[in-house]
């Protein structure tokens, strides 16, 4: 019987707080802007932060109050984010280049070799304290995978001592960029016609030692480019993707073989 | 009127929830750290512990005692409390969202915050059997709800400008972040171990 009261006692309690909090919820509801939740369901929700808000939901708050904000800053969500959002909102969608990691060594096994045999901590950013990483290139990727840990979709393998990024995975949001602590990672449009997959500044005859695959800044591919996209600067080229129209004259004449093809139009190359 | 007086004061200086008995610490370290914040988490305590008081203490005095139901009282108080909680959220986010939104996380963290169950048992045990009957325990018992809300609002307040001291001064950099916030707080704490005693002496 007693049970039977404090049973009682109890429920009627929880009853009446229960009662009083649905009535306050009905009459405090505070209103959403309904298009909030309507824009968040545009966007990936892989809460990358590539367009410079705090998560998705951030970005879709930020989109509905501020109606100057571009619509087309989601880079995994890319064109078709854009174009549902500029559609819930009303807005032009403009376009969204698809955007890719490029790692931009090539440095594997075979063309380099390791200056110490490291036993640390299996992480990129512990290895670089030590002497400037693992690596005989202090320049180059480190290939413990600090980029793989971080990348939220997976598109990061490595692959004989190299990180190597899967293109048709690759979302690019940049976070693999940023946590690089070589900075050996950059971020291209997808589209792309070629790329420099050396990120080494030292002179031509340092570069050489440490690595057989690496740029050593002998300008040929600068002199041969007919628009003017390939530069050295520091002993490195680096490609304007605008200019570039894919021609594949430089990757004919490049002897180290630092520059990779991915989408030529004129020639038929193949890469040494 | 005097003994109102000693109930607030020795509420806040001497048996100080956050820095004597050492309840409330989650939001002492989590929302301390800017002047702001840690002042408006601070008033919003002293409202939820006044009311749960008001609550809880009827509660105890009308309903769980005459039914020798007393033993139920940690389960009572935690529901009325996480509803009153729920309550003042859904208010202050039609009324004052510029509060809540610095609130944040820690309003919910009210609910479960022992610091306001400990003064509504506290209460229960110290004044229920005052004499006066319901009223008269009734009045301590809010004066001392007022003190504890005091106390924790004190203790933020003294803390965070601790904290922003802190955060400016070059520290080793292996205490960085929370261990030097702990070890400031210990500090602080052992500060307030100076004032047993002196309510007494003062009002007593």
């Amino acid at each position: 019987m007693e049970i039977g009261i404090a049973v009682a006692v109890v429920g009627v309690i929880g009853l009446l707080c229960a009662v009083m909090l649905s009535v306050a919820s009905k009459f405090m509801a505070v209103e959403v802007d309904e298009r909030i939740p309507m824009v968040r369901e545009c966007l990936p929700g892989a809460n990358c932060g590539a367009c410079g808000f705090a998560g998705c939901d951030g970005y879709a708050a930020a989109l509905v109050e501020d109606p100057d904000l571009a619509v087309n800053l989601c880079v995994p969500g890319g064109a078709t984010a854009a174009a549902s959002i500029g559609k819930v909102l009303g807005r032009e969608a403009g376009d969204v280049a698809k955007q890719v990691a490029e790692v931009r060594c090539s440095g594997t096994c075979e063309a380099t070799s390791v200056k110490m045999d490291y036993k640390g901590l299996e992480s990129c950013a512990a290895a670089k304290l030590l002497f400037g990483g693992t690596g005989k290139c202090v320049y180059g990727c480190i290939g413990l995978g600090d980029c793989a840990q971080v990348c939220p979709v997976g598109a990061i393998h490595i692959n004989g001592g190299l990180a190597r990024v899967d293109t048709s995975v690759c979302i690019g949001c940049g976070l693999c960029a940023k946590t690089c602590p070589n900075h050996v990672i950059a971020i291209r449009p997808a589209d792309a016609h070629m790329v420099v997959d050396c990120n080494s500044h030292q002179k031509g005859a340092g570069t050489r030692k440490s690595c057989s695959a690496g740029c050593i800044g002998c300008k040929l591919c600068e002199k041969n480019c007919h628009t003017g996209a390939i530069t050295v600067t520091d002993n490195l080229a680096s490609i304007d993707y605008a200019k570039c129209d894919g021609c594949g004259k430089c990757i004919e004449v490049c002897k180290a073989g630092c520059l990779v093809a991915l989408n030529i139009t004129k020639a038929e190359v193949v890469n040494g | 009127m005097k003994e109102l007086v000693a109930i607030v004061m020795a509420a806040i200086l001497v048996n100080n929830y956050v820095l004597s008995q050492f309840l409330g610490i989650c939001p002492f370290l989590g929302v301390s750290k800017k002047l702001d914040q840690a002042a408006g988490m601070s008033v919003a305590v002293i409202f939820v512990m006044l009311l749960a008081t008001a609550v809880t203490y009827p509660i105890q005095f009308f309903v769980l005692n005459p039914n020798g139901l007393g033993y139920l009282q940690t389960i009572v108080f935690i529901l009325v409390i996480a509803a009153l909680v729920q309550l003042v959220e859904i208010i202050l986010k039609k009324y004052i969202p510029a509060l809540h939104a610095s609130l944040g996380v820690y309003l919910p963290l009210i609910t479960t915050n022992c610091a306001v169950l400990g003064v509504c048992i506290s209460n229960v045990d110290n004044y229920l059997t005052a004499t006066g009957g319901f009223a008269g325990g009734f009045v301590q018992a809010m004066f001392n709800s007022l003190g504890s809300g005091l106390g924790f609002l004190l203790a933020m307040v003294l803390f965070s400008g601790v904290r922003s001291r802190v955060d400016k001064c070059k520290c080793p950099e292996c205490f960085k972040g929370m261990p030097i916030t702990l070890i400031s707080a210990a500090i602080v704490s052992v500060s307030f171990m100076g004032f047993a005693g002196i309510v007494e002496n003062l009002l007593g």
